[in-house]
């Protein structure tokens, strides 16, 4: 692997070497490095770029990597990846993808990601995008996310965006089963012309299924955010969506929550706040002496922690 | 010392017709190593002059001076930086700022696990309960009052300005409070209360009134006077048989 590989799989992933276990790192649309174990089997698609990843049932505590890094420009890369997770697994998946483009192209990543989880099954998911490269050129991720939850199933979404993303489009659709649960945690940060659009479609399908979507982002310069919900209680159920926006500069942010009730014993939450950072915390943190701009990060950083 | 001289400050000073003295030709002194306590009925300027000391809001006319340099028109930064370190009445509340991250912010550095625990302590609080916590509304009023003394006391500093440091904090913890301003007795401490046992810790007390002059005296001169039965600027600290 060459040393910018590396780098951008230490942003995206964690990773300072080839993980142990199965894993499978995806470069410019082409396999870079894989493995499958008996455990968690990495099985590439033949009718289509991608791979199936098949975690055996009473799986516990085994994780698996499945980045993705783009190092060039002008290139389009779809790649179709199937979760499937047997009964009464335990397993953190960590995913994520690395841009790299060094002209004034477009470099675009598009996952689309389908999570089938079996009874009493459980899956960490961790999501990083992350670009670079050349002013002027354009990085770019449209991900879809599908997501399918048996009774008892919990998947547990954690998606960062923390900058160099010029435009993203994501796209996160679920059915939860009963008893099962959709936890969400999103932190995005955009800066400079940079858009991203975030749209959720939850139905709590099952009975005592529950979702909480926790939003939090942070928009600089003349960046632009869209954060759209909509979740469905088609059961006794319990739904629970949070956005919160810190604008800055000239940016902007607009949330659409949708929750719709389709049930008498179905219990659904938006809670939406979007505004500048508030000014007791920034006199507060410069009380203890630190500048303006200190006080700024430090609230971000907390903010999206 | 910390001097005030000829200090006006308005509220709603942009709207003639609303504008109302908070404070008028206030002029006032604090010594070095002294711990004052300032009291006063509601609505007297208290915490006003707190804010002016700490730059946050700036006064319409006089100056603020800081061992013989003029610092009314420093920044709330500047003045932090000089060793003005304030606790405030109402503490702020973060989104994901741990107690961890606020002892560093005021430690300037990366605090260790020892020294945040040695402040947490301090003000009566289990550290390892409450390091990893975020500053957020999970924490009752009298946690986040004990820890925003504490991050006080991890800034370090000359001039401690402390807002009604008892507001939240049971009866059963004051003495452990009166404690921390004792620790404090090398620095200027300027303290914000209604309460008798504040009020008998103190040096100086200096007693403020919109409609006069403070009355500013030692505090066995003012203190008398203050807790007679009737008198409007303080309140007993109820005893443990009165609970």
């Amino acid at each position: 692997m060459e040393k910018l590989d590396l780098e951008l799989l230490e942003k995206i992933a964690e990773l300072h070497s080839v993980p142990e276990g199965s894993f499978n790192i995806r470069k410019n649309g082409e396999r870079l490095a894989s493995a499958s174990t008996e455990d968690i089997r990495i099985i590439p698609k033949e009718d289509k770029p991608g791979i199936d990843i098949v975690v055996a049932a009473g799986v516990k505590n085994k994780s698996v990597h499945i980045p993705v890094i783009l190092t060039v420009g002008d290139f389009q890369d779809t790649v179709y990846n199937d979760f499937f997770i047997g009964e009464d697994a335990d397993v953190t998946i960590i995913a994520g993808c690395g841009i790299h483009n060094p002209g004034k192209g477009k470099a675009e990543h598009d996952g689309v990601h389908t999570f089938r989880l079996s009874e009493n099954s459980r899956v960490r998911y961790v999501e990083r995008h992350y670009g670079e490269g050349a002013e002027g050129g354009k990085r770019v991720f449209d991900p879809v996310t599908n997501v399918f939850l048996d009774k008892g199933a919990v998947l547990e979404m954690e998606t960062t965006q923390l900058g160099g993303v010029t435009f993203t489009d994501r796209m996160t659709e679920a059915v939860v089963g009963d008893d099962a649960k959709l936890l969400v945690k999103e932190k995005l940060l955009t800066d400079g012309e940079e858009k991203a659009i975030s749209r959720f479609k939850v139905t709590l399908q099952g009975r005592n299924s529950t979702c909480d979507i926790v939003s939090r982002s942070v928009a600089r310069g003349s960046s632009h955010q869209e954060f759209y919900s909509d979740v469905i209680g088609a059961n006794s159920c319990f739904g629970h969506v949070e956005c919160d926006g810190i604008v800055m500069d000239g940016a902007r942010i607009l949330s659409t929550p949708q929750i719709d009730a389709a049930h008498p014993d179905a219990s659904l939450v938006h809670e939406a706040a979007v505004g500048k950072i508030a000014g007791d915390q920034l006199t507060k943190l410069m009380s203890l002496g630190l500048t303006e701009k200190e006080a700024e990060d430090t609230v971000i950083k907390g903010f999206l922690h | 010392m910390l001097k005030l001289e000829h200090i006006y400050y308005d509220v709603d000073a942009d709207r003639p017709d609303k504008a109302r003295h908070i404070l008028s030709d206030v002029s006032l002194e604090f010594p070095d190593r002294t711990v004052t306590v300032i009291t006063g009925h509601n609505g007297s300027g208290k915490s006003t002059l707190v804010k002016l000391i700490m730059g946050i809001d700036r006064p319409a006319s006089g100056k603020i001076l800081f061992d013989g340099e003029d610092v009314t028109d420093a920044s709330v930064t500047e003045r932090a930086l000089k060793g003005f370190t304030l606790a405030f009445q109402q503490p702020v509340r973060f989104k994901g700022i741990t107690v961890r991250d606020l002892l560093n912010a005021a430690c300037r550095k990366k605090c260790s696990t020892g020294e945040a625990c040695k402040y947490l302590y301090t003000v009566g609080l289990c550290a390892k309960d409450y390091i990893d916590r975020p500053v957020d509304d999970t924490l009752s009023g009298g946690e986040l009052k004990r820890i925003e003394l504490a991050t006080a006391l991890a800034k370090g500093g000359e001039v401690f300005l402390l807002d009604e440091p008892e507001a939240g904090i049971d009866l059963w913890s004051f003495d452990e409070l009166v404690g921390v301003f004792d620790k404090l007795r090398d620095k200027t401490v300027i303290i914000v209360s209604h309460q008798n046992k504040i009020l008998q810790a103190a040096d100086r007390i200096v007693v403020l009134n919109s409609a006069a002059q403070p009355v500013v005296g030692t505090r066995d001169e003012i203190l008398p006077g203050l807790t007679d039965t009737g008198a409007p600027y303080c309140r007993r600290t109820p005893t443990k048989e009165q609970e």
